[in-house]
């Protein structure tokens, strides 16, 4: 308890050293509003987790009822999975998020894939975070360009900025501080020696007001993907918090040993998003989470039982205001003959029409403004929300 | 002076006494790769003892035996391998002791900007503790393929980087199984195209080079049969019965069945025009700055399709272009682990307590042996300066600062290592701290530090 008494004592210090460097003179004025955090809160909340190496949307969301199934992933390598329909149904380990889905609070959106259609995971990423519809067409991202139209702020629980929130004069990094600073009059002579040198001197003011919001932080445990979404959905329910939270999580390049590794890492994401949940206690029904992979993975299984770079795959939205309880597909079907190139999943739903309508449901764009954060995205997928 | 700015900072780890190479600085750069420093491998452990180091901890994992804990468990808590067996002890020691090793010769070289070289080397043909049988692999990759054809020609390097058995093992080739061999007929087995996608598109081409799905699974095919193994003896091996029979093409070309292939195929890859380019632009962008100029990138793309991707020659023709040494640049910001090793330099101190240092590094964004894709670690100064990124670095600075810092003068060390190019308002905060342990701690998180 010392220790969060400790971290108030923190916070308001460096809420003077904000506040002194503004006097001061040693902050730009754009950068100080920024280093403030959001001025105008809204209630509505958005969080996006990126699985970064994509996910096996078929073993996440199987198509148990295919007639295309059982010769493709039947057999003892599949666990049985919770049912969602009479097509589809859920990986065991994703108990949370079944749940959701039975009580109308999670929606699946699969045969899902972003424009790009070759099976590199760097450009596929980067085609996904900058929102562009070819990869390297944009150096920012998507909700940075959606950010910088709005009050917003954001924050990513990572220690590099992402692309998705690169552009951003609001959009912020945090992790669990290891040994918080020792002494503020350290950290304010730093701060001050920055003053010339704008990125650091934008960064460090940005890393202190979310120090300001992360109060008893230092003194959680791990820096696990629950612990992280738990201290997300802490710093959104702060009254002048951020309200848009960034996680992802690698490792989901399974090429081999896919069903034991899946096995591992889905539990910990269901866990995760619980923890998140929870944490955002009463907010839950103005928060919409969306979790998004880079592409699909080959329908069949490899030679190493795992599977290869595929196309489409699975998306998830939940939250209080998504219409769940129902998997948005115009499903392609496993045959042969409808795979892509006789390999894939093909891709019958653009992912960006799934972003488009969160987006503007957190953001409130115009039809100019949204343009610009997805440049080219049409038909959103509005039946997403909730009548 | 500039020049010994830049050949001190960017190129090299930063040099404590910048005047020692003030008289000539270009010669200082290029003569490193006449005559880099030798790595001393003596007490590492080969790949064949890592892979058994491996196998015990995985079994160790698999079969736990309840031992009796005498003292209290004040390691890192329980992951997926389990409890601290023994076994892990030992991966773990013998883990810190390659960390060491490295880190001793990064702070102490003579040659730093050729250590430089190999560690930009040791990122492009990545492989990462990610995976369980890799635990043991990554220090070994680099110190038996990466450092020893880092300045021969790049084929080279190429091959030994690919058929060590840290590479085969961490994009599944060791696995992969010719669907029409021996062994694919016998069992449910078949091919696993990791390698193959990565090998093209991260090791020698790039993503735009033009290569197709049908290209990546021919070249999955013809690695097929390089494995590591029989068995337990963690050595790279060309087993026929795994292999997939029949001629394959890629990008055109045929390729007869058999392990001669593969040098067929590295050889052609090399000397592809698009290898030369895709080489040439991630090390001017590493070495120079994250947009450099394209004059640059062709005139090093230029010797290495000349000289067949002799690497010392490549390295002459980036050290010794007017355009590397240009003044207006934009400087790059230091990854964690290269912040880490200048400091050590600067305070000419060997890195002590390494489990804690990589501890630091990890905090700081660059969990050292488990880079999180096999591009290995990012490249440009956005992908590594960020709000927590700072302020991490700050809090590493205070750290070391308390460490070190009583017995050093911060100001003059970083008059020594800067001269003219440290800024008045860095001097001054550092002439103004309140202790010895601040001062190094405004040197470490000083702009001046910070930048390379």
């Amino acid at each position: 308890m010392t220790r969060s008494k400790f971290s108030r004592r923190m916070h308001l210090q460096q809420l003077a050293l904000g506040a002194g460097l503004l006097a001061s003179g040693l902050l730009p004025a754009r950068l100080s509003l920024a280093a403030l955090g959001d001025q105008t809160p809204s209630e509505q909340r958005l969080v996006v987790v990126l699985l970064r190496g994509a996910l096996d949307g078929l073993a996440a969301v199987p198509a148990t009822g295919d007639p295309a199934w059982e010769a493709l992933r039947g057999g003892t390598e599949t666990p049985p999975a919770l049912p969602l329909d009479s097509t589809f149904g859920m990986h065991p380990g994703l108990a949370h998020l079944h749940r959701w889905y039975l009580n109308k609070e999670l929606a699946v959106v699969h045969a899902v894939a972003s424009s790009y259609r070759e099976r590199s995971h760097f450009d596929a990423q980067q085609q996904l975070e900058s929102g562009g519809d070819r990869p390297f067409v944009l150096s920012t991202g998507w909700l940075a360009r959606a950010l910088q139209a709005t009050p917003h702020s954001a924050v990513a629980m990572t220690p590099a900025m992402p692309l998705a929130l690169r552009g951003a004069d609001r959009a912020n990094t945090w992790t669990p501080n290891r040994r918080p600073n020792k002494s503020q009059d350290t950290l304010e002579r730093i701060a001050a020696l920055y003053a010339d040198d704008l990125p650091l001197a934008s960064a460090l003011a940005q890393a202190m007001a979310q120090q300001d919001k992360s109060m008893g932080a230092e003194s959680a445990t791990g820096a696990g993907l629950t612990a992280l979404a738990q201290h997300a959905g802490t710093f959104l329910s702060a009254p002048r918090g951020p309200r848009v939270a960034w996680l992802e999580v690698g490792g989901w390049d399974t090429h081999s040993q896919q069903t034991a590794r899946l096995g591992r890492m889905l539990p910990a994401l269901d866990e995760a998003l619980a923890g998140l949940r929870e944490s955002l206690s009463g907010h839950w029904a103005t928060t919409t989470v969306l979790v998004m992979t880079e592409f699909g993975r080959s329908a069949a299984w490899n030679g190493t039982q795992g599977t290869d770079h595929g196309t489409a795959g699975v998306a998830f939205v939940a939250g209080g205001q998504v219409a769940g309880g129902q998997v948005f597909t115009d499903w392609p079907g496993l045959g042969r003959p409808q795979l892509r190139d006789g390999r894939d999943l093909r891709p019958t739903q653009d992912l960006r029409a799934v972003i488009m309508p969160i987006v503007q449901r957190q953001f409130q764009l115009s039809t100019g403004a949204m343009n610009a954060v997805l440049p080219g995205a049409t038909q959103p997928l509005d039946a997403l929300w909730r009548a | 002076m500039h020049a010994t700015y830049l050949a001190s900072h960017r190129f090299g780890y930063s040099e404590p006494q910048l005047q020692t190479l003030a008289h000539d600085p270009r010669s200082w750069v290029l003569a490193q790769f006449e005559r880099p420093a030798a790595f001393d491998t003596e007490g590492l452990i080969d790949s064949a003892k890592a892979w058994q180091i491996t196998r015990d901890v995985l079994k160790a994992a698999l079969n736990p035996t309840p031992t009796p804990s005498a003292e209290p468990n004040t390691n890192p808590p329980q992951d997926a391998l389990g409890p601290m067996t023994p076994a892990r002890k030992v991966l773990r020691q013998t883990n810190l002791q390659g960390l060491d090793k490295r880190w001793q010769h990064m702070t102490q070289t003579t040659t730093p900007v050729a250590e430089r070289w190999v560690q930009f080397w040791a990122n492009h043909f990545c492989v990462a503790a990610t995976k369980g049988s890799t635990l043991a692999m990554v220090w070994p990759h680099e110190y038996e393929a990466i450092r020893p054809h880092a300045w021969g020609s790049y084929k080279a390097l190429l091959r030994a980087a690919i058929v060590h058995p840290a590479m085969l093992l961490y994009l599944d080739n060791a696995q992969s199984i010719g669907p029409q061999s021996l062994a694919g007929r016998r069992r449910d087995k078949g091919l696993n195209e990791n390698l193959a996608r990565e090998l093209l598109e991260l090791h020698t081409l790039g993503v735009h080079a033009g290569y197709t799905q049908e290209d990546v699974t021919q070249t999955a095919q013809l690695l097929t049969g390089w494995t590591v193994g029989p068995n337990t003896s963690g050595v790279t091996r060309f087993m026929e019965n795994l292999h997939q029979p029949g001629p394959k093409t890629i990008l055109g070309t045929p390729y007869p069945e058999g392990p001669q292939a593969l040098d067929l195929l590295l050889t052609d890859l090399a000397r592809h025009p698009a290898c030369a380019d895709f080489m040439a632009s991630k090390l001017c962008r590493h070495f120079v700055t994250d947009a450099p100029p394209a004059a640059l990138v062709q005139a090093v793309a230029t010797q290495f399709r000349r000289t067949d991707g002799d690497l010392k020659a490549v390295a002459v023709a980036l050290f010794s272009h007017d355009l590397a040494w240009q003044e207006n640049h934009p400087p790059k910001f230091k990854r964690p682990e290269e912040c880490l090793i200048s400091a050590h330099r600067l305070m000419q101190k060997k890195v002590i307590h390494i489990e804690n240092s990589a501890y630091w590094v990890q905090t700081m964004g660059q969990a050292l042996a488990r880079a999180p894709s096999p591009q290995g670690w990012p490249d440009l100064s956005a992908d590594w300066l960020s709000p927590d990124a700072v302020l991490k670095r700050i809090q590493w600075a205070e750290r070391y600062g308390e460490l070190h810092g009583k017995d050093l003068d911060a100001r003059d060390l970083m008059q020594q290592a800067f001269g003219t190019h440290l800024s008045n308002s860095t001097a001054q905060t550092i002439a103004r701290a309140e202790s010895g342990a601040q001062a190094l701690a405004f040197a470490l998180a000083s702009p001046e530090h910070l930048r390379r």
